[in-house]
């Protein structure tokens, strides 16, 4: 039986919710200002969690929610429900179907979604190394933050600096290894 | 790291570590491909060191500053301490 720690949640979900979130939306503000509204609706439901999915499940079932709203929201400020969808343009060349259809080897779109699940499988595996760990890693990694700053931030030494991120490394790549190439 | 021709495998993963962020020397990377040409179970390390540099690249991760991590802490803890 899973339970709530809200005191917890950015440490542990933030950054996972804003990947789900910046694809989606793809604006920092806004994808900021629904992780926030996530989480406050989270504590305001609390007692509705049943503890039959994880925490973070459950938040993202929430976020899923916020950002339907925020899309429902600008829709209805352009003033027309209706949408327009052109199938092809009229300079474009053939009748057949078959010539509108979509490349096969035209890969970007397929591949950018990949790239979107990869980043959160990343992610879920960090969130299994111990919660300093895995930020000072983040840090080096993602925000490539000097080594000096890192330490001076956490105050810990270069060399403690290259143990947690050879560990995080290590797991990182087990993790991916099992959830991700297999 | 002292200056000695041949690295032992533990000094070689460090080293490979620190290449992962461009950190490691020129002399460093010489003696870890000399160290990686004797070793084998190096060779694997680095392989697989190098591929999680890739796909991490590749995967675009974007994550909150800590000042803005801070912001949203302080958040829950005001509405934490409202509900009590």
């Amino acid at each position: 039986m899973e339970i709530l720690n809200p005191d917890m949640w950015v440490d542990k979900y933030a950054d996972y919710l804003y990947n789900y979130t910046i694809v989606r939306v793809n604006d920092h503000e806004v994808a900021q200002d629904l992780i926030s509204e996530t989480f406050l609706a989270g504590l305001k439901s609390k007692k509705n969690f049943k503890g039959e999915a994880t925490e973070r499940t459950w938040l993202i079932s929430i976020l899923k929610r916020k950002i339907i709203d925020y899309y429902r929201k600008i829709n209805s400020k352009k003033g027309k429900a209706e949408v327009h969808i052109s199938y092809r343009d009229d300079d474009a060349e053939g009748d057949w179907l078959e010539e509108n259809a979509a490349d096969p080897f035209d890969k970007t779109a397929e591949d950018k979604m990949e790239n979107k699940e990869l980043g959160l499988a990343i992610l879920d595996c960090l969130q299994k190394l111990p919660e300093k760990q895995a930020t000072i890693f983040k840090l080096k990694t993602v925000e490539n933050f000097d080594t000096e700053a890192i330490c001076k931030e956490y105050n810990i030494t270069p060399s403690n600096l290259w143990v947690i991120i050879h560990r995080a490394r290590k797991s990182l790549s087990e993790c991916l290894e099992k959830n991700w190439f297999n | 790291m002292s200056m000695k021709f041949f690295l032992k495998c533990d000094e070689a993963t460090h080293v490979c570590d620190k290449s992962q962020y461009n950190e490691a020397s020129f002399l460093e990377k010489l003696l870890l491909k000399m160290h990686l040409f004797m070793c084998k179970l190096c060779r694997g390390h680095v392989k697989r060191n190098v591929k999680l540099t890739k796909t991490i690249k590749s995967a675009n991760i974007k994550i909150l500053q800590p000042k803005e991590k801070q912001i949203l802490k302080v958040r829950i803890q005001e509405e934490i301490d409202n509900e009590e």
